[in-house]
């Protein structure tokens, strides 16, 4: 068994046994405490640049699988786990998490005292890190930690979508026959999706809900998009700083008016910068599946599927032109805002979950339902 | 949506007496729910039968009505106090079932009391099984497939429809007798035809087989607004086909992905929806096939669970609380999470822990039953452990359990490994453990056991890595190997045992390589936000989170799992000894392991340490908290066998010294002390061999009681009346040698037995409750029912009694509570038995006087003196406390749970729980009792007796006071013949051997109403055993002893046609002595 360390900028290690792929790995260390769904987090793109620690300690039970993926392959840089289990139980598993990181380039550490890390990281913040699962020193990997570019001010979303169009119309899947989703809608809206990172369940939900979608690179002009003729135009997550993300915020600015704008997450702060309102870096982000966010319209709560290390300052929200529509109740931050105006609004959150739970599908139908008033006027 | 300002009184049902399936899980619940509602105002009516709960304690309820869970009663409560609400959900289904009966016989109505919690349109459609199908089916979910027949042919063409396997259960059968399941056409047709034939209206289920599948439970709360979450997902360890209540189960679901459990999630808020639940806690339980995940929906409960009380200690989540506030019309997003304070109890739960429950069977108190387990739970309680992971957690749960059975000296027999797996029984997990180490496989096991593939490897790692240990030494074994150990949860006396050391050698080996444990908090999100709550588990990680204070502080030792003999009283006297610590300035700290109580709420002490009462797992506390004082004497048994070893390792233990703890527990230490005391006891010896038992059983004479020495509840206790029994006992019944003989005792026939509760500071001693029994010594003290005041002791023996309470108390030097035993034969009074700790009836005892006789004791530990609590005890110091009323005790027992085993009672106690009853009268308050324990007395009817030679007189006397009250008699011969001849008129009736029409025939025709069948002594045989079965099943109260039956007939007399009559504690004991009005 070789020893995996994982150094922090500020001179913390921690110590576990290295599984996966046996290679180095850098980037800011977050935590994400969802209990279920870890190989939507692998390969959700918005975690570009990140090592993640789980804090369910029991990671691998059930396997990993074709259809449980959100892009193509993991984009996590690294895994921290406290327990990696070495057999995989499901019906659906075609491999063992660690088989399924270890072809794919991602290592692990495994039996690390995660809870400790993750205090450390609630009271320090997120910082830099290096996984070394090669046998480094740790003071070597503590000064690598600090020279890796900070995510503040980094453009992670140019990078990471998709740099050639195309289209995708497959609807969500039931898992097994006792599924009780409804049948998709028939696709009477076209869609063009900004792609900065795309999580495909934004994707089959869009579909499920009645669109059919046109998947575009985060570099597309306006003018293009327009000539796509869309009904309505999807803004996506994804990872890294929106404040450097000028050119796609100016995009916006252009099709505000021009067509019904959905966004999510990185999408949600781009539109909020299109706006004229200002982002900041929280102290260690919402990676989670269990936050209760309030939808000022409905009063209702819903429980919610968070990853995002910045947020949109609702400050500096001009309030005559949009209204907050969605809070966090564990802290109040903003969580989502409609235009009031102009067919345009978005959330922080993930609707589409994926890990987590349903409670906000309601959006996407929202979303039709925008295109479907709009297309009338 | 704040609180309802239109409500102001609002009544609670609890759950009555502990019987299995409903333990004080509902103590807990109903506690935080009376908690949750006075906390807002309002004013709380509390009803329910059982005197050991919390709930009851009258500070918890502005009127508190110990009285029977029936419909009578309950409207009696109801037309006193007015509550213009009832909260049925917090009761568990006693609770249901009342709030239900109170709404169809137009209770509520006539009252104008509204159902909150849940309403009676969703009760019925969750609980009815048919109408819960549909309403599943008609919102898309699964169910399994099912039809009621009443003829094979049906069966057979039900079977050809959905497949074999099938589950077959007869209608109305006690304990699910005569069903079963069928693989085939062959098994189908004979488990069908003998299920028709024992279904009492002819019908049987026949439904699909979802055996084998993997469980899962959700706890879900919703709010009138429709806000829902999850507040935790179980998953079984053992698949369908055990109880849950008998599983070991694991929270957070560890096999399922995002996918599944989103299904499920989604599933069961749209069961909430559809079954109507507005607000609340529900429970909703799930069965996937492990190979196509196909999902169908199990059952769920429309109220606070035994997995809901689970739910809360994993996550720390109150879920008995929430639904109260719920239930008056709080928005969850209005409520805040206690333990991060700054953000709403609104969200879902995470872990970043494992916890693990298990089950504690007692299979051996009940002979006849077979030890295998089904679809009716047979556990008497539970454990639950935290880990950091599932291993450690798992390890943690076994030791907590106590069953004295350490892994390596399991005795397991390798032929009987696939017996053991193939069918579920209390043994499986050692059996699965035992095979894994003969090297079967994982796959092996699973295709018999059908357990999921994830577990079964984790217990492969177990007990791998324990092969690998095997190989190394203390001396020799390295820092890092060692800490690998403990992580992974294994024990100090565990690797003491492999590596041939003393596990005090273990822990200081690794001391001196630093490895210490450390406590991690349960906080609901995983680290996320920062905890105020200092709810803890041990671990081996590199953090500790206990920040201990530097207060004074006294550590409060738990009772562990409820089990026959240890439940619930002593988790009441816990839980007082922490409120009565907190009243005078000290912090208290709480050690426990077992999720049903009240005890290990987060809110009952400052400080809470979820962990196995062990020597190790206590000296980690102390090392962590340095505590001030231990308190060992509240917790029953298990506390008691560490203070020895504690004191030992210098720890202060405050109260009764352990060494007299101990001295009143060997036999001969204590028989030098009534010697020179010069206080009587039945002559005694011990034997450590069958011909020193024959002799030493003649030289006291029989008949004798035979027992092994450290027990608890009797266990394999005999009354022998002769040789055979004697040399039957020595070869077959129990284990003894030289360190642990047998005792034998001369046993007092037809004598009186009285359970004395004790006050003392050394110096004074202040009795608190002298109880009479109603059954004969004989009975174990806990299955018998006593009265308090006693009822028919001259006052010599009482004044004998005080006099031997007040000399034994100083001669121990009790600090605190001691509980004496006496037996009084023909005016002698003899001592059975000291316990100088708190006993089983010290809530009783509190309720009945209104003494808080707990609070009392810590005060005397803490070092104060009787003469300073006189405000507390109307000014006694040194005498007797008094009662205004009588206050009967009666036990329950679970014979329905076990069919085929005989009710009478005997030396080995077997009731589960506890009901008193209050009366003007001492017959008005055993009428009561029997009422609130569900065997109410009959009020006219007949009666059928049968007893034995020396009972005869007494029984004559009996069938004539009952005859005056208008009932006819029955009796078998030679009973019928002592009643003629003293001119009672009766009917003979055959026994069951001499011909039918028999006993057993007009019991079942429905024709007697009560049954006086007592024991010939000795042993019992089969006729009798026949009768008194009988009678269970048909739920006919059937009493074994002749004081029973006395006592019996007194309360008929009583009760007559007399209306009900209730009484809250508050008025009980309001110091004017306001009179009972209304």
């Amino acid at each position: 068994m070789n020893t995996a360390i994982l150094a922090l900028e500020d001179g913390a290690f921690f110590e576990g046994v290295a599984f996966g792929a046996p290679k180095d790995s850098a980037g800011e260390v977050v935590f994400n405490t969802a209990i279920t769904g870890y190989q939507e987090i692998f390969t959700d793109p918005s975690y570009s640049g990140q090592i993640v620690v789980l804090t369910n300690p029991q990671i691998g039970n059930y396997g990993a699988n074709v259809y449980d993926q959100e892009s193509g392959r993991p984009y996590i840089e690294g895994l921290i786990v406290r327990d990696l289990s070495p057999v995989a139980s499901n019906w659906r598993s075609l491999e063992t998490a660690d088989q399924y990181l270890a072809g794919r380039g991602v290592a692990v550490a495994s039996g690390i005292d995660t809870r400790a890390l993750v205090r450390h990281l609630r009271t320090r913040g997120v910082m830099r890190g290096v996984l070394s699962v090669t046998g480094g020193r740790v003071e070597d990997l503590v000064a690598r930690a600090k020279s890796i570019p900070s995510m503040a001010g980094l453009d992670l979303a140019s990078r990471v979508g998709t740099t050639t169009q195309y289209h995708w119309d497959e609807p969500v899947s039931p898992v097994c026959s006792s599924d009780h989703e409804a049948a998709p809608e028939p696709p009477r809206f076209h869609v063009v999706a900004y792609d900065f990172g795309l999580k495909r369940n934004i994707l089959r939900r869009l579909v499920h809900a009645g669109a059919r979608v046109t998947v575009v690179p985060a570099l597309t002009t306006a003018e293009d998009v327009l000539a796509l003729h869309p009904d309505g135009v999807f803004l996506s997550n994804g990872p890294g700083d929106p404040e450097p993300l000028e050119f796609q915020a100016a995009q916006v600015r252009k099709l505000l008016g021009r067509t019904p704008i959905f966004g999510i997450c990185l999408g949600h702060q781009i539109l909020g910068l299109a706006l004229g309102a200002r982002t900041y870096k929280l102290k260690f982000g919402h990676h989670g599946a269990n936050h209760p966010v309030i939808n000022r319209i409905t009063n209702k709560v819903e429980i919610t599927s968070h990853n995002h290390g910045f947020a949109v300052d609702p400050e500096t929200l001009d309030l005559n032109r949009v209204e907050i529509t969605h809070v966090n109740l564990n802290d109040q931050t903003l969580e989502g805002f409609r235009h009031r105006d102009v067919p345009a609004f978005c959330v922080q959150y993930h609707p589409e979950a994926a890990p987590g739970p349903h409670d906000s599908h309601y959006l996407f139908h929202d979303f039709i339902q925008l295109m479907e008033t709009s297309r009338q006027h | 949506m704040p609180r309802r300002d239109d409500l102001h009184r609002i009544l609670i049902v609890g759950s009555g007496p502990i019987v299995i399936g409903q333990a004080c899980e509902f103590d807990y619940s109903g506690a935080q729910a009376c908690k949750a509602l006075r906390s807002d105002g309002y004013e709380v009516i509390l009803i329910n039968s059982n005197p050991a709960t919390i709930m009851t304690d009258p500070e918890l309820a502005d009127r508190t009505y110990v009285e029977p869970l029936t419909a009578a009663y309950a409207e009696e409560v109801i037309r006193r106090e007015r509550p213009q609400a009832l909260l049925s959900t917090v009761g568990g289904q006693t609770g249901l079932n009342l709030a239900v009966e109170l709404a169809e016989t137009g209770v509520l109505d006539r009252y104008g009391v509204e159902l909150i919690g849940a309403k009676i349109e969703s009760i019925k459609k969750a609980e009815d099984r048919l109408l819960f199908k549909d309403a599943m089916r008609k919102i898309g979910l699964e169910v399994t497939q099912s039809q009621l027949v009443n003829n094979v042919e049906d069966g057979l063409a039900f079977a050809s429809k959905i497949g074999y396997p099938i589950i077959l259960r007869p209608s109305f059968t006690l304990g699910g007798t005569g069903g079963g399941i069928a693989y085939n056409r062959e098994e189908l047709v004979e488990i069908l035809e003998r299920g028709l034939d024992l279904s009492p209206v002819h019908e049987v289920l026949v439904e699909e087989s979802v055996i084998g599948w993997k469980e899962f439970e959700l706890e879900v709360m919703r709010d009138l607004a429709g806000n829902a979450i999850i507040v935790c997902s179980i998953e079984n360890f053992d698949p369908m086909g055990v109880h849950t209540g008998d599983s070991i189960t694991v929270a957070p679901a560890q096999t399922l992905t995002d996918r599944e459990y989103q299904m499920m999630r989604d599933g069961a808020l749209r069961c909430l929806n559809e079954i109507g639940v507005d607000t609340g806690g529900s429970n909703v339980q799930f069965a996937i096939n492990p190979a196509d995940g196909r999902m169908v929906i199990v059952e769920m409960n429309p109220r606070v669970s035994r997995s809901s009380a689970l739910a809360s200690k994993a996550t720390g989540f109150p879920i008995a609380k929430i639904a109260a506030k719920l239930a008056v019309g709080y928005r969850l997003d209005e409520l805040k999470n206690d333990i991060t304070r700054v953000t709403p109890a609104c969200f879902e739960p995470v872990l970043d822990y494992v916890v693990v429950k298990i089950p504690r069977w007692q299979f051996e108190k009940f002979p006849g039953a077979e030890p295998v387990l089904g679809t009716q739970m047979k556990s008497v309680g539970e454990v639950m452990s935290i880990g950091r992971t599932f291993k450690q957690a798992l390890a943690k749960g076994i030791r907590s359990l106590e069953t004295g059975k350490a892994p390596a000296a399991r005795k397991l027999d390798p032929n009987l490994i696939s017996n053991r797996l193939i069918t579920p029984n209390p043994e499986r997990l050692d059996y699965i453990l035992f095979a894994l180490e003969r090297g079967e496989s994982i796959e092996e096991i699973h295709s018999i056991t059908y357990i999921d593939p994830w577990f079964l490897r984790q217990l492969q790692e177990m007990v791998d890595f324990e092969k690998e240990l095997a190989g190394e030494t203390l001396e020799g074994v390295s820092r890092a190997t060692l800490l690998r150990a403990k992580r992974e949860g294994l024990s100090d006396t565990r690797l003491a045992r492999m590596w041939n050391a003393d596990p005090l050698a273990v822990r200081a080996r690794r001391k001196e390589l630093g490895i210490h444990a450390v406590f991690n908090r349960v906080d609901t999100c995983a680290a996320e936000f920062e905890s105020f709550t200092p709810y803890l588990y041990s671990s081996y990680e590199s953090e500790d989170e206990a920040e201990p204070s530097e207060r004074k502080k006294v550590v409060i030792l738990g009772s562990g799992p409820n089990r026959i003999g240890q439940g619930i009283e002593f988790d009441y006297c816990c839980c007082h000894a922490s409120f009565a610590l907190q009243g005078f300035g000290h912090e208290s700290v709480m050690v426990n392991c077992n999720p049903e109580t009240v005890s290990t709420d987060y809110d009952t002490s400052d400080r809470l340490y979820f962990e196995p009462l062990t020597l190790e797992e206590v000296l980690n506390v102390v090392d962590e908290e340095k505590p001030d004082g231990v308190i060992v004497q509240f917790g029953g048994q298990t506390p008691l066998n560490l203070a020895l070893p504690l004191k030992k390792a210098g720890v202060p233990i405050i109260g009764t010294d352990p060494s007299n703890i101990d001295l009143a527990e060997d036999r001969k230490l204590f028989g030098r002390l009534l010697d020179s005391l010069g206080i009587p006891s039945p002559a005694n010896g011990t034997a450590t061999n069958p011909e020193e038992a024959r002799d030493l059983a003649r030289r006291l004479g029989f008949p004798v009681l035979v027992r092994p020495s450290y027990v608890l509840g009797g266990r394999a206790m005999v009354i022998a009346y002769d040789e055979d029994t004697v040399r039957q006992y020595m070869r077959e019944a129990v284990n003894y040698s030289q360190d642990r003989p047998v005792l034998i005792d001369r046993f007092l026939e037809d004598a009186i037995e009285v359970d004395v509760d004790a006050l003392s500071d050394g110096e004074d001693v202040l009795i608190a409750g002298i109880m009479e029994h109603i059954e004969e010594a004989g009975v174990h003290s806990g299955d018998s029912s006593c009265v308090l005041p006693p009822h028919s002791l001259p006052a010599p023996v009482i004044e004998t009694i005080k006099n031997y309470t007040r000399r034994l108390a100083r001669a121990l030097n009790v600090i605190g509570l001691m509980n004496t035993q006496y037996a009084v034969q023909n005016g002698t009074v003899y001592v059975l038995e000291v316990n100088p700790r708190a006993s089983r009836t010290v809530p009783y005892v509190s309720k009945a006087t209104g003494v808080p006789l707990p609070k009392i004791a810590v005060g005397l530990m803490l070092g104060k003196k009787l003469a300073g609590f006189k405000e507390l005890t109307a000014s006694a110091v040194d005498g007797v406390l008094t009662t205004r009323q009588y206050f009967v005790k009666s036990p329950v027992f679970p014979f329905n749970k076990f069919p085929g085993v005989d009710p009478a009672l005997g030396p080995e106690m077997r009731s589960t729980g506890e009901v008193m009853g209050v009366g003007d009268s001492f017959g008005q308050a055993f009428g009561k009792a029997q009422v609130g324990a569900g065997t109410p007395l009959p009020r006219s009817g007949a009666v059928f007796l049968s007893v034995n030679d020396r009972d005869k007189p007494t029984a004559v006397e009996i069938g004539r006071r009952l005859a005056s009250l208008g009932f006819q008699l029955f009796a078998s011969r030679g009973t019928a013949a002592a009643l003629k001849s003293a001119g009672v008129a009766c009917k003979v009736v055959f026994k069951v051997n001499e011909g039918r029409p028999n006993a057993v025939d007009l019991l079942k025709a429905g024709s007697v109403q009560l049954i006086i069948y007592t024991t010939t002594g000795g042993r019992t045989f089969p006729d009798e055993q026949a009768i008194r079965r009988a009678a269970i099943a048909c739920r006919i109260p059937c009493i074994t002893t002749i004081s029973g039956a006395r006592a019996a007939a007194e309360a008929i007399a009583s009760l007559g046609s007399r209306p009900v009559r209730v009484w809250s504690l508050q008025e009980i004991h309001s110091p004017v002595g306001e009179s009972a009005t209304g």
